[in-house]
């Protein structure tokens, strides 16, 4: 039963599992849906998908299934001139919508063509032509379970549309992020701090109980490891003039990396498209407020989680010449992805953020530095998926 | 088909949406957990208590902290109690009993009658919290090794986890729950919702105080939006200083009673001399600036 269904929400990257497939299967045999569509539409949804961020692909995958199309554009703009006099909404009571019960999808997008065709100016109420209020399949306001919305507001539900309202992307973990959401994505760096690295130094006094008062009195300690915090972190982003259109998102990581107040380290670094000899303290990349890269390697021990945020775009020779860095006052004996190779080597976990959204990597202008730089780094997205396959690199040793 | 549940509709102290009140009956008929997550301020601490007087239920509330542990749910064993009753040998120790104490699950479970439990802000907790209760929630029943007994539910009780998305819950957990992410309200709802509190406010007033409200919402960059419990005060607030409808939108005042954050307090109060909670300035108004 909708096995196809199962699928499609699969296919949509909803991760619904067997075992949640079969609850829904003995929740509609309980009839729990409620015999109607929309009652499918929030059973299904409440059984199958488990977080917010999926919500507008568990819609997208509803309207896919049970409707196929979404309203084309030319019609919609047509008809919402004759729309736009409104009667008030029309409700109607349980026993009426049983008359409604049947449809078929092609059949109404004939009938929609067809009265299009047919309909010469706005009307209001009744059953058969588009407009607002009444029974018509076609218009707002109005009722018929298998009709179909042109604007106006949802007033009596029906499943499909309410899917194709769409109003949970904003949800979506893949839209580019806030602040808060940033955060949130952060703390789960904290799991690195986990129980199972360090000494054991404090006192598990519910354990410690537990060993004398089964010794009899015989005082036994029991050591446990701290829950502190051992995450550090290094934020290196690029500041140059191709990374711009992404200062919104790149402040907003940054904002978000400053409140994150459970890092036992941060630092923030800067470098312009490529790091060489130098590297700086302050986004204007300025020799006089930077530290040597030499240096700086020798200052942060591989423990520190090293994130890069950059677009990873310029010209190949800034990466593979000597002397090739797009300033012109600086100077590099060894090429770019020399040092970029010897700060890989030196960290034990790296990752590189890119805002550029990876469907153009290989097509946009820098996809040559993009895919030497990918060699070199695990690279993800800057987005909240992104992010978050970030952290979970983060975490593991290469 | 026979009906098991009677049905959970909100009650008149909580308005529950169609929605929310189809998650909660299909959870409670199918005996799973549900998981409810929503912006804070959203009622979903509420939403137990709304079921349990719904249905008539007792309501039992276990509040996860972040030294919470799973087994404490279940039961406690009072070992210091008995080391210490032992060296004064006043109490009978041979007797384990005396010192099972049962946790909240554990009274769920021994409950004559079916109860509402409430487990919340389950994300507080340890991230292998819910991976740790997976076992008991699923076959409703859990031994004490200690003594040997096995405490297994005489009425399934309808469950209900909230989490503020602070931590990831685990998968294995999520595939058994039923989920609810509860929307922030719309102005229509929240009318309703406002009006349940306060039965007799003015309507003009509570119609300028949501309109600023979802005006202060909508500005992009706040640390803290507003939430629901921060408009019931804020409308409190408005009542009690006796400030006219027309005030509101003009003035905000009070507004430290909506924004509990400096910098969005200043936001706000930027935009609001810089363009008015109107989203454009008509024309004459536009053009007397000039």
């Amino acid at each position: 039963m909708f096995i196809k269904f199962f699928y499609l929400l699969r296919n949509y990257g909803v991760p619904v599992s067997i075992n949640e497939w079969m609850t829904l299967v003995e929740a509609l045999s309980r009839g729990m849906a409620f015999s109607s569509l929309y009652g499918f539409y929030t059973l299904a949804r409440s059984v199958l998908v488990k977080s917010e961020t999926y919500y507008d692909r568990y819609d997208l995958a509803f309207q896919h299934y049970f409707y196929g199309i979404e309203t084309p554009q030319e019609l919609t703009e047509r008809v919402m001139k004759w729309l736009e006099h409104a009667l008030p909404p029309l409700r109607i009571s349980p026993e009426e919508r049983k008359q409604f019960q049947e449809w078929d999808l092609d059949e109404l997008r004939r009938q929609l063509e067809e009265r299009l065709r047919e309909q010469k100016g706005e009307h209001h109420g009744g059953g058969n032509w588009i407009g607002t209020g009444g029974t018509s399949r076609f218009g707002h306001s109005g009722y018929n379970p298998a009709g179909i919305r042109i604007g106006g507001e949802s007033v009596n539900k029906s499943a499909v549309k309410v899917a194709a309202e769409r109003k949970y992307r904003g949800f979506r973990a893949d839209e580019t992020i806030g602040v808060r959401q940033f955060e949130v994505a952060l703390r789960k760096l904290r799991q690195l701090s986990s129980k199972e690295e360090g000494p054991k130094e404090e006192l598990d006094i519910d354990e410690t109980i537990r060993e004398t008062g089964d010794k009899g009195g015989l005082l036994q300690l029991v050591w446990t490891r701290g829950r502190k915090n051992t995450v550090k972190v290094l934020l290196i982003m690029d500041s140059g003039g191709s990374m711009m259109p992404y200062m919104r998102i790149c402040s907003q990581l940054f904002t978000a990396m400053n409140r994150a107040s459970h890092f036992k380290d941060l630092r923030f670094l800067y470098f312009h498209n490529c790091i060489y000899d130098y590297i700086y303290l302050d986004p204007t990349c300025r020799k006089s407020n930077s530290i040597k890269t030499k240096s700086f390697l020798q200052l942060f021990d591989p423990e520190y989680k090293v994130i890069f945020v950059g677009d990873a775009s310029m010209a190949p020779s800034e990466m593979l010449m000597v002397n090739g860095a797009i300033d012109w006052d600086v100077m590099n004996e060894e090429p770019g992805i020399v040092w970029m190779k010897r700060i890989a080597d030196h960290f034990d976990h790296c990752i590189w953020l890119n805002p550029i959204p990876s469907y153009y990597w290989d097509r946009t202008i820098g996809y040559y530095t993009i895919a030497l730089i990918k060699e070199i780094f695990p690279m993800y997205e800057l987005t909240l998926e992104g992010l978050e396959q970030g952290i979970k690199k983060l975490k593991v040793k290469r | 088909m026979p009906k098991v549940h009677t049905l959970f509709s909100g009650t008149d102290d909580y308005i529950a949406s169609e929605d929310l009140q189809n998650s909660v009956n299909i959870a409670a008929a199918l005996g799973r957990p549900l998981l409810i997550k929503g912006e804070p301020g959203t009622g979903k601490t509420m939403l137990a208590r709304s079921i349990a007087k719904g249905l008539n239920k007792k309501l039992l509330i276990w509040n996860i902290k972040s030294t919470t542990k799973a087994k404490d749910g279940l039961y406690i064993y009072d070992t210091v109690q008995r080391l210490y009753d032992s060296q004064f040998g006043d109490h009978d120790v041979s007797d384990i009993r005396h010192y099972i104490k049962l946790g909240k699950l554990g009274e769920a479970f021994i409950s004559p009658e079916q109860v509402v439990l409430l487990i919340d802000e389950i994300d507080k907790a340890d991230i292998e919290f819910p991976n740790d209760l997976l076992w008991e929630l699923d076959i409703m029943s859990f031994d004490i090794p200690e003594t040997g007994e096995t405490i297994t539910a005489k009425h399934r009780p309808i469950v209900v986890i909230t989490s503020n998305a602070e931590k990831e819950l685990p998968d294995a957990f999520l595939r058994r729950c039923i989920f609810h992410y509860i929307e922030f309200p719309d102005e229509k709802m929240m009318s309703t919702i406002v009006n349940v509190h306060y039965p007799d406010l003015e309507k003009r007033l509570l119609d300028e105080a949501l309109k600023a409200f979802y005006w202060v919402r909508s500005i992009n960059g706040l640390q803290k939006k507003p939430s629901t419990s921060e408009l019931l005060d804020w409308v409190q607030a408005l009542t009690v200083g006796g400030i006219s409808p027309e005030k509101i939108a003009k003035e905000l005042p009070f507004l430290g009673v909506l924004l509990k954050k400096d910098r969005d307090f200043n936001a706000v109060l930027q935009r609001l001399h810089s363009q008015g909670t109107q989203k454009r300035t008509s024309a004459p108004g536009f053009m007397r600036n000039w």
